[in-house]
């Protein structure tokens, strides 16, 4: 039947699908890979409570205490997992960013104009978008070219006389703000949390992404400091350190 | 007014943007004397280029910026361009970049803002002449693509039948979204709607949650996905905020797209 008062009864292509999908799926992705980073930096950080803890874990990830023996392609298989993720959500979310010098200019005319928050918060989301792109992709890399390398020892090691730290001195802040910045602006974007006093909610979730904010960087920074020191010690004193992985 | 009484580019403006209550301090600050700096172009003289003029007047109690400008062009400028009818806040005339920001221009006290005042044309639609935009082209062409109109099934519609009751809850949500007075600031101030010419803004999105709501619309999930199923539809909003954040008439956009974001996703993803 025809809708009274339209031409909706001329054929018309149907619009495609696709675009919620993207949408959904951006958003899918970012958010796993927002709670995965949020975990991650938790473990990472376990080694302040010494390297046993944190050899505890290494261990753990590669099913040591479930098979009684370590598989390192338990890690391989996950880390592939994430790469996957990553790839597919950075693919998604570029397609969001300003493309040509017009519309940069006139974003960030606009942008300079309103002196808005949460229009600025976006722009941060390219830029340290972009910054994890580029250094998220060589610690993915590392990971994934060194199975059974996970450790207190190893990453120290690695953070020190392998010359990590400067790499992960610009992603650590990089992606905690991405994470934080991100995960508000998913609950803005699909109503998370609403209720009818929305304005309020928002005013505690944004508090909530600068204390979450705050305190990831906070510990991932003492974390990295840490493997640092340990690193530097294990250097001056190589017999300080156990035996590395056979390979 | 919670908006009037926000310095912009002042510290609280990148601090939350929410809308705050009513100070009431604004009306009552010392009057000074007003520098009003105006953009001016006329696109039928491309000849004389785009150039700031700057006018000076005392303030009065309680100025609203449209007199400001009424005063402007009364004594100072006959030929300065700019749009007002109810001067009200209903008719959305006078929507104009104030220090960067959209806003009504006859509901902003010029108390809130300092000494200095820029005013500029609203970007993204058609410039008629100084400070005068076409915005009413432009909703125009939305409305007619948004089909942002009442879809009734039935065809021939009963003059003699008693109207269907609406539930007053549902009237007053209506009302609420219906509140819209099409001024264009929603749309000069997305970001979205700077880099993509064809994107719907708050305003469109705001239409089709209007019909949505509405129960005498029949039109489905799947129809309003034809709609705005895409990204110059409700898949391109960045969820910057800002058109929620600068409505004049303070409409709940956020949530609004929010809510038609997962519609949509959801009849996308049933559909093939």
């Amino acid at each position: 039947m025809a809708l009274a008062g339209t031409n909706a009864a001329a054929p018309r292509p149907r619009a495609s699908r696709m675009p919620a999908r993207l949408d959904l799926l951006e958003s899918g992705t970012g958010l796993l890979l927002a709670l995965f980073m949020l975990v991650h930096t938790l473990f990472a950080a376990s080694i302040l409570l010494g390297p046993e803890a944190s050899a505890t874990m290494a261990r753990a990830f590669e099913g040591y205490y479930l098979f009684g023996r370590s598989y390192p392609a338990i890690v391989g298989a996950f880390t592939t997992l994430i790469v996957l993720m990553f790839v597919v959500h950075a693919v998604l979310a570029m397609r969001k960013a300003p493309s040509g010098w017009a519309a940069y200019s006139r974003f960030h005319g606009n942008r300079g104009r309103l002196a808005h928050a949460d229009t600025t918060l976006w722009w941060w989301q390219v830029v340290t978008g972009a910054v994890v792109g580029l250094t998220a992709t060589i610690h993915l890399y590392h990971i994934l070219a060194n199975p059974g390398g996970l450790g207190p020892y190893e990453s120290a090691q690695q953070v020190w006389s392998g010359r990590m730290w400067p790499l992960y001195l610009v992603l650590l802040p990089a992606v905690e703000l991405h994470v934080g910045i991100g995960l508000y602006r998913l609950a803005m974007k699909w109503g998370w949390f609403e209720d009818d006093r929305s304005t309020r909610t928002r005013r505690r979730l944004k508090l909530a992404m600068w204390g979450l904010i705050g305190s990831y960087v906070l510990l991932g920074l003492t974390a990295l400091g840490a493997y640092a020191k340990l690193g530097y010690e294990q250097a001056l004193d190589p017999s300080t350190a156990p035996a590395m992985h056979a390979p | 007014m919670s908006l009037d009484d926000q310095p912009p580019g002042g510290p609280s403006a990148g601090a939350d943007d929410a809308p705050v209550p009513a100070g009431a301090a604004s009306s009552r600050a010392p009057l000074r004397r007003l520098r009003l700096r105006v953009l001016r172009y006329n696109p039928r003289e491309p000849q004389v280029p785009a150039r700031f003029e700057t006018y000076e007047l005392d303030e009065a109690d309680n100025m609203t910026l449209f007199l400001a400008l009424e005063e402007v062009r009364d004594r100072l400028d006959a030929s300065l361009a700019y749009d007002f009818v109810c001067r009200a806040g209903i008719c959305g005339s006078c929507a104009m970049l104030v220090n960067g920001r959209p806003r009504l221009a006859c509901r902003t006290l010029t108390g809130g803002l300092p000494a200095e005042i820029t005013l500029a044309p609203l970007p993204v639609f058609e410039l008629v002449q100084d400070l005068s935009v076409d915005t009413g082209k432009w909703m125009r062409a939305l409305g007619e693509r948004l089909h942002a109109w009442l879809h009734a099934q039935h065809v021939e519609p009963d003059l003699d039948a008693i109207e269907e009751r609406m539930d007053p809850d549902v009237a007053e949500k209506l009302y609420e979204l219906d509140r819209c007075i099409e001024c264009g600031c929603c749309v000069a101030a997305c970001g979205t709607a700077q880099m993509r010419v064809d994107f719907v803004g708050g305003v469109g999105l705001n239409k089709i949650a209007r019909f949505h709501l509405d129960p005498r619309d029949t039109r489905t999930d799947a129809d309003y996905y034809e709609l705005i199923g895409d990204d110059d539809g409700v898949f391109g909003c960045l969820g910057l905020m800002a058109c929620h954040d600068l409505c004049p008439k303070e409409l709940p956009l956020r949530t609004q797209i929010a809510f038609l974001r997962r519609r949509m996703v959801r009849a996308g993803l049933s559909g093939k």
